[in-house]
């Protein structure tokens, strides 16, 4: 499930489900919310990409991040998302978070998606990834 | 937190803990009261405040009447630090570097303008491109785009928009110095090649309005100013390009702040020391982004004339530009520290810079009598213009208010009035809005931001910016 929550300038976003991609999904649903409707837009094209990140909370930083990009550059809005979070550690112990996505949506349609605001970005505020009993929750504030 | 009452309208935190300095607070016992209210929450103005004031090589940081509580850092703050200790911290300008407002004056009446508002509403509705993915009228290519990168507002000259003469009228001239397009990613560019002249969404607007009201007789003659002539804002920043300049430095601060062990209390004040190699390029990036955004607001501004041109038959060349100012931004400025002058880093978050009289970064038109500023209230609210004073030198590192500040969060003012109906109580206040997105206006309601007239009777009454002029909003445009 996703959900807003109370920021005085900005939007925070929050994404919970039972395995960290889920969670994600769920906090991109969120992101795609504070733009239009998620029901309102539908999963006709995908798009592939990866980042990639040094911890799970800039990981999530990131992934929010390119949806934006790739609204501005493809000019789409996206209401379906699977995902795979991988890591793995170099010789000196550091370790790297990769998410690989497809992401799937539509062109924005302003006469369709009823456009609200544009957000500006994804911020390390009330940044949290984290594993609470059998839930995951991913969550961070929107610049809007 | 302990806040001292220096003397009326000031107030300073307490130096503790990991504090490096004791920061001020431009503000009343109502605006202070609200304060300690929000405290209750996690991230409070307060709180991030306190944390600002423990980074490295920071001399100074005050925070304006419209304070409240941003990522970090809290919007309505400058702070200024020592080139050679000090840090560049991303919070302390935020994503839309450069946002601000750039400013026109017509020469028709109120009068003339209501015989004819419904047309010019529309016809700037179409002019002016706005709204989730919206382009403007000009795709740069990848050597165009370094060129505003580097050159800001003059190149848009160079395409034909707006003349040479009105750079003058601009903070920094349209172009800060040192931009170094090497510092912003070709992701950045590739996002921002149909950005240049589009205002964006959320609190971003065009707005016409009427100059209403004359406080600063001498001020307002030597701006240019008649009562009852009309006056146009344009609040918007460096859009994509400045977001995607942040996306791409968060993870280098990130990283810079571990490599040179620098210890934040959280992690969105990542930053790198200023004279790093991280620091400086993200300096440049800063400026890139201002540049950008200087250019971008600057062929609004002329689109705009084009419009009120197109409208009304007079000459685009009789429309002046009267002034344009950034409240995010990042710059080295002289200022005093410890009773000499120095250079100093100085970043604004939701500040404007405000410069008193003979300061030779002012227009030699305005210059005996203080920098303008333009302070935006709301849709449905007075906007005002200011001049900067001597005493803000003194005290606030030359910087004021950029607006009214919120009050409400995002969430809760949707659950106020909805977009339609906000629609129709402004247009029987006689204000026209023309929204690309009606849902998004709720969260821009007038009753969502603080009493801009309280907000700039402390910076008037504290003497750091001093009311010239009251706008009242006749023609909004949003995204």
């Amino acid at each position: 499930m996703f959900e807003h929550f109370e920021h005085k300038a900005d939007i925070g976003i929050r994404g919970k489900g039972s395995t960290i991609e889920h969670a994600f999904e769920e906090a991109a649903k969120a992101l795609t919310q504070i733009m239009a409707s998620v029901e309102c837009v539908e999963p006709k094209k995908a798009h592939t990409f990866e980042v990639k990140a040094t911890d799970r909370g800039a990981l999530l930083v990131s992934f929010l991040n390119e949806l934006l990009f790739l609204k501005d550059t493809k000019k789409m809005l996206y209401s379906k998302f699977r995902t795979k979070i991988t890591s793995h550690k170099n010789s000196s112990g550091e370790e790297t978070f990769v998410l690989k996505a497809t992401v799937f949506g539509e062109k924005i349609d302003s006469k369709k998606h009823s456009l609200k605001v544009d957000p500006k970005a994804a911020t390390y505020s009330e940044l949290l990834v984290e594993k609470k009993g059998n839930e995951w929750i991913a969550q961070c504030i929107i610049d809007v | 937190m302990e806040i001292k009452k220096l003397k009326n309208y000031v107030y300073e935190l307490d130096k503790t803990g990991l504090m490096n300095i004791a920061p001020r607070i431009y503000a009343n016992d109502e605006i202070i009261s609200t304060l300690r209210e929000e405290e209750k929450n996690k991230n409070s103005s307060l709180k991030q405040l306190e944390n600002v004031s423990t980074l490295p090589g920071l001399v100074g940081a005050v925070c304006l009447a419209d304070v409240h509580p941003g990522y970090g850092a809290p919007i309505g703050t400058t702070t200024a630090s020592d080139l050679n200790e000090g840090v560049i911290t991303f919070a302390a300008t935020g994503f839309d570097i450069n946002c601000g407002i750039h400013s026109l004056i017509v020469p028709l009446t109120s009068k003339e303008i209501q015989s004819k508002k419904k047309e010019l509403a529309e016809q700037l509705f179409k002019d002016v491109p706005a709204g989730v993915g919206i382009g403007g009228k000009l795709e740069l290519n990848k050597s165009e785009m370094d060129n505003v990168l580097e050159k800001g507002a003059a190149y848009a000259v160079t395409k034909g928009f707006g003349k040479k003469k009105d750079l003058e009228f601009m903070e920094e001239n349209g172009c800060i110095k040192g931009a170094d397009p090497k510092s912003v990613s070709d992701k950045a560019k590739e996002r921002a090649v149909d950005q240049i002249g589009t205002l964006g969404s959320g609190n971003h607007y065009c707005e016409v309005q009427e100059i209403e009201k004359i406080f600063d007789c001498a001020a307002a003659k030597a701006f240019g100013l008649d009562a009852g002539e009309t006056f146009v804002s344009i609040h918007c920043g460096s859009r994509a390009l400045g977001h995607q300049i942040g996306n791409d430095y968060l993870p280098i601060l990130d990283s810079a702040v571990k490599k040179y062990k620098i210890n934040i209390p959280e992690r969105a004040l990542v930053c790198a020391p200023i004279e790093s190699e991280e620091g400086q390029k993200y300096f440049s990036a800063i400026k890139a982004g201002t540049n950008a955004a200087f250019a971008n607001r600057f062929v609004i501004g002329t689109l705009v004339k084009r419009t009120f041109a197109k409208i009304f038959g007079i000459n685009e060349n009789s429309i002046k530009t009267f002034y344009d100012i950034g409240h995010n931004t990042a710059k080295i400025e002289k200022h005093f520290c410890a009773g000499e002058k120095q250079d100093l880093l100085i970043q604004r978050k939701g500040s404007t810079r405000g410069f008193g009289p003979n300061n030779l970064d002012v227009p030699l038109l305005y210059r005996k009598l203080g920098q303008p500023v333009i302070v935006g209230g709301s849709m449905g609210t007075n906007s005002f213009i200011l001049k900067g004073t001597d005493k803000a030198m003194k005290e606030t590192f030359g910087s004021t208010i950029h607006g009214a500040g919120r009050s409400m969060s995002r969430t809760q003012a949707l659950t106020g009035q909805s977009g339609e109906d906000l629609l129709k109580d402004l247009a029987a206040k006689g204000i026209l809005v023309k929204a690309r997105s009606v849902k998004g206006l709720s969260e821009e309601a007038p009753s969502a931001y603080k009493d801009i007239l309280g907000v700039v009777e402390v910076m008037h009454k504290a003497g750091i910016s001093t009311k010239v002029a009251k706008l009242k909003p006749i023609i909004c445009i949003k995204g």
